[in-house]
This record gives structure tokens, sequence and C-alpha cells, in this order.
């Protein structure tokens, strides 16, 4: 294994290309953050990197297209995964669409967003982290892929509440990133509801969240 | 040249502040401070406020030199906030504004804080933390509004503060976080506690629990035959320490998710909590760590003051924004998203 360049500081980690066995990669180090007491931070980062290990391979179990995992190294802190080189964030494809107003292709991506979060809740998978800068989009002969990714403050839960915190986090980070297509959120709901088999439920106490949010005192 | 007088009075401080065109004439301010144990009501806090507030009034106007005949327009904090301090502020910003004559502009109290930072930093395009006894908010500025990216889902990380001072009944004198902070920094031990990070969106009420089963297990554990020797309980220095440890860390966390999907290379942190110097320097190496530049301020501009309600509105007014008389309302709900901006924020592309 070797690393070259530095990508990209992502929200946690920095991320390098590298090679795995032959093959190029994608090396993501969670480095140590100074600013967090150390025992917090080796607490942090360990059940991060556990999360990611382990959500990657309950997706690959459902058939959810993810990076493949060639190789964990807890001391380095590194995780060594499947580059999609040519792939660009969801973020970036929606400003694209934005700008040149296609509404079918965006409706085509909400549609296919949607229903890759309803697989991950109908299996229990709660991302922890839905945001379109861990989307990826890898284009391909018939169009592209939706790969999602960065799965460290993802967990296992068959809870309700949970499944509707992750889709608050989601409508949030939509509303601000998006703030000129406000219809994302719900044209993503679609596909939910219809991947999402117990989703009736899920999105009560998504309502539930978002009620309390609203009605909380803002003293000070 | 335009000059305005803003009030502030949405939580227990009672401000007014004066300034000319970015010039900071006067900031005067009191707060109600209650006793241990004991958080600030309502009633009680209005009561504080209508009978400091012409003394501040005047004191302020003595300190600024400013004659009230140069007096451009009366700002007043619209929300949010507790309804009867915010009530007993309007009215008295109304009832002046009509006696001398000037047009009034209610304003959004977040905003005030944001403007008031940008104005004393210099900070030009920011991702803001927002932390105060009512709002925890990780904000933006896109396409003329004040966007939140993260916000707590329950209780605000000044309120879970203010409510462990109460637990173990620390001084709110001047303020229960600042008291917190000063014990902590005698503190050594860390005793971990939930740590709750939702992306950019964060929680508070499962630490705050636990945290108190740690102060107080009797009072969680009625049946414990054993009494706990006062001696094994945790002390409020390691409390306080692992408390903000672990909430800080989650507020730096989330800012820094925040700046990476918004690719922005600069924090500036505001609020009463913002004025923690512990909660500034972890702050610090996170940027440091990521080539970005931490702005904050101190607790004359931090903390709640009428000159952010000033500033403002200067903002508002030299922008052409105007208040009628029946908008000069109050709401205890007013989201900094509800807010069009009418003025220059940086790089709006
Ligand atoms: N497997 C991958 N292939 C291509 N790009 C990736 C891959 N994983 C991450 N990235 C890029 O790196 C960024 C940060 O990675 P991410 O896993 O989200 O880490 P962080 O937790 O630091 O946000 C992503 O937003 C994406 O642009
Ligand atoms: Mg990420």
């Amino acid at each position: 294994m070797s690393e070259i360049a530095i990508i990209k500081q992502g929200a946690e980690a920095k991320l390098y290309k590298g090679v795995w066995n032959g093959n190029e990669c994608l090396v993501k180090e969670r480095f140590v953050k100074n600013y967090r007491l150390p025992e917090l931070d080796k607490t942090l980062t360990k059940s991060r990197i556990k999360a990611e290990q382990k959500t990657i391979k309950r997706c690959e179990d459902q058939g959810i297209k993810v990076p493949k995992l060639f190789h964990v190294d807890f001391n380095e802190r590194k995780v060594y995964m499947e580059y999609f080189l040519k792939a660009i964030t969801a973020k970036e494809y929606i400003f694209r669409l934005e700008k040149s107003s296609d509404n079918n292709a965006l409706d085509l991506l909400c549609s296919k967003i949607g229903s890759i979060v309803g697989k991950f809740h109908v299996n229990n998978i709660i991302h922890g982290d839905l945001t379109t800068s861990n989307m990826l989009i890898n284009f391909n002969d018939d169009g592209y892929d939706v790969i999602f990714i960065d799965f460290g403050l993802s967990s296992y839960s068959a809870g309700h509440e949970d499944k509707g915190v992750d889709l608050y986090v989601l409508e949030r980070s939509l509303i601000s990133t998006h703030s000129s297509l406000p219809e994302l959120f719900e044209k993503m709901l679609i596909s939910y509801k219809e991947t999402n088999t117990l989703s009736t439920e899920t999105i009560k106490r998504f309502e539930e969240v978002r009620a309390r949010g609203r009605k909380r005192t803002m003293v000070g | 040249m335009v000059i305005t007088l803003g009030f502030e009075g949405s939580a227990n401080k009672i401000g007014v502040g004066i300034i000319r065109d970015g010039k900071v004439l006067a900031n005067v301010r009191k707060t109600y401070v209650t006793p241990p144990g004991f958080g600030f009501l309502p009633k009680e806090t209005a009561e504080h406020h209508r009978e400091k507030i012409l003394g501040i009034l005047k004191e302020a106007l003595e300190v600024s030199k400013v004659e009230i005949k140069d007096i451009d327009v009366i700002c007043y904090t619209k929300g949010p906030g507790m309804a009867p301090p915010l009530l007993t502020v309007a009215i008295a910003a109304r009832t002046i504004a009509q006696v001398w004559n000037k047009p009034i502009l209610g304003v959004n109290h977040c905003i005030g804080h944001i403007e008031m930072g940008r104005l004393i930093t210099k900070a030009k395009n920011p991702t803001v933390l927002y932390v105060s006894g009512g709002n925890t908010q990780v904000i933006a500025y896109s396409n003329r509004k004040y966007r939140i990216f993260g916000e707590t889902i329950d209780i605000a990380v000044g309120n879970c503060l203010d409510r462990f001072a109460r637990i173990i009944k620390i001084s709110n004198d001047p303020s229960p976080g600042y008291n917190i902070e000063q014990l902590a920094k005698k503190g050594t031990k860390y005793y971990p506690l939930p740590y709750s990070v939702k992306g950019m969106d964060i929680s508070f009420s499962g630490i705050l629990s636990e945290i108190e089963k740690k102060a107080l297990p009797h009072k969680a554990n009625k049946n414990r035959k054993k009494k706990v020797e006062d001696e094994e309980l945790p002390s409020h220095e390691d409390l306080c320490f692992s408390l903000q440890e672990t909430i800080f860390a989650m507020l730096v966390e989330i800012t820094e998710r925040a700046m990476a999907h918004c690719g922005s290379h600069e924090v500036l942190i505001v609020g009463g909590v913002g004025c923690n110097e512990r909660l500034q320097e972890m702050m610090g190496i996170m940027c440091k760590e990521r080539n970005a530049k931490l702005f904050a301020t101190d607790e004359r501009f931090c903390i709640d003051n009428g000159i952010m309600i000033a500033h403002a509105g200067w903002e508002m007014f030299t922008t052409g924004t105007r208040m009628k008389w029946d908008e000069a309302t109050i709401t205890q709900r007013y989201r900094t998203d509800d807010v069009e901006v009418t003025w220059d924020v940086a790089s709006d592309e």
C-alpha cells in the first residue's frame, strides 16, 4: 500500500489517492482531532471506522451500491476503499441541473435518492449524515448510479424515531443547501415510500421531530 | 451618516446601544440575576426590564453624547424570545419612538448577533455557530438569507448548561455558563457522556439527563440501599469539565461538517455561549487543522446587547427597510431564515 496526493479534506477525514493490491484506491484517514480530548477522540474515531465497515457490509448484503472496502487499519485510522475517480457529488450535480433548469433530470435524481434512502430504512440502516455531499453520481453508459458514502455516523436500528431523524437531517440539508429548489425533499419522499414499505410510521415520527423543532422556545 | 438606537430584552438581559455607521457610541446592559438553583421566569424578567429600561436609556444617551434629534431610527428586538420581556421592551421602544417622533424597526435577535459579529471581527462570509441560551444553530449565508444548516433537535446548548448549573446549584452571577467555565478549568477527570450528533444537527437532552444522574445519584435512584458517600461522588469541577469537553466537541464537529459541506474557510462564533474561551480554543484548533480562520468576540458583543439590535437595524434601515406602526409587534418564534437579507453579505454568486 502507498499513498500519493491528498485529494480533499472532508468533514472529518483527509482523503488520499492510494494503491491497494496493485489497484488504485481511496484512503480515508480520520486524522487525530487535537481540539478534543485524546480519549474522546480515540473512542469516536474507532466507533466511526467500525460503523463505516459494518454498514458498508450491510449495504452490500442488501444489494445497495456502496464503495467496496479493501482494508481497515485501526492504528493508522485509515480505511482503504474503492475510488470513484470520475464521480461528482450529488450537490455539484444538482447545482449543474439547476443552472440548466433540467427538471426531468432533477426528478430522476430525486427518485433515485429517495428509493435508496427507503431501502436503507426498510433494512434498518440509519445513514446518520444524509447530505448531498455524501452521495456520489457515478456516470456510466446507461446514465449514472447514485452511490452513498460516508457511513461514519451510521447505525443499525429498527426505531422509527431514528429513521424519522434521518429524514429530518436530509430535509434540513436540502432546504439549506439547495434553497432555490424547495421541492427536492417531497420528490424524494415519493420513491422513498415505494421502497420503504413501513414508511407510514416513520414519516409520522419525522413530522413529530420537525414539529418539536418549530415549537421549541428560543429564549436568549 | 445614520445613527440608530437599539433596545434588546428578549431574555434576562436588558440593553440599549447606539451606533453611527459601524462606530459603537454606547452599549449599556443590565442582567437579571436569579439565586442559585433558579432560572429566570417570564413575569419577573419583564418586571426587571421595566424597572431598568429608562435608566439604561438615559445612561446610553449620556455616554454616546448623541443628541436625540440626530437619531434616525429606534430599533428593538421583535423576536425570538420570551413574550413578556419582549413585549415590555417593544412597548417602551414604541413609546420612545412616538414621543421623539422617529420611525421604528423590529429586528430579528439572531440576525443581530450575526451582523454584530461580522462588524466587530470583519469576517466576510463565515460559517456561523450561533450558541446561546435558547438557540444552537450552524448558519451560512446564501441566496439572500442566512440558512440554517444544522440545529439542535431538542434543547439549546446554553439551556443545557444553565440547567446543569441549577442541578448543582452554582451561582448565576454573572451567568451560569461563566461559572461552569471557571469550575471546568479545575477539572481533570473525564466522565464519558452520551455524544449525539446527527449530521449537522445535534442533541443535548440525553447528555443532561446522564450528567444529572452522575451529579445526583440519590435522586436518580431512590431505591438505592447504600447511600453514596459524598467523597465517592464526582466533583463539580470534573463534571463541568466533562460536560464542556463533550458538548463543545460536538459543536466543533457540526461546524466543521457544515464548513466541509459548504466549502467555507471562515468560522464566526456568536451568542452568549460563544464567549466561552475553551469553546473558542477548540474551534481555533479545528480551524487551524483545515486552514480556516476563526472569528469570535468577547462578552461585550457576544452576550445579548442593545448595540447588536442597533447595528442590524442600521443594515436594514440603510438598505430601505421600513416598518409600519401596526407591524411593530413581537413574535416569540422568529427564525433566522425568516429574514430576507437586504444588505450586502460578501460574495453572493
Ligand atoms: N469512494 C469515493 N470515491 C470518490 N470520491 C469519494 C469517495 N469517498 C469520498 N469521496 C469524496 O470525498 C469527500 C469526503 O469523503 P467522506 O467519506 O464524506 O468523508 P468525511 O466524513 O470527511 O465527510 C466526499 O464528499 C466525496 O467528494
Ligand atoms: Mg462526508
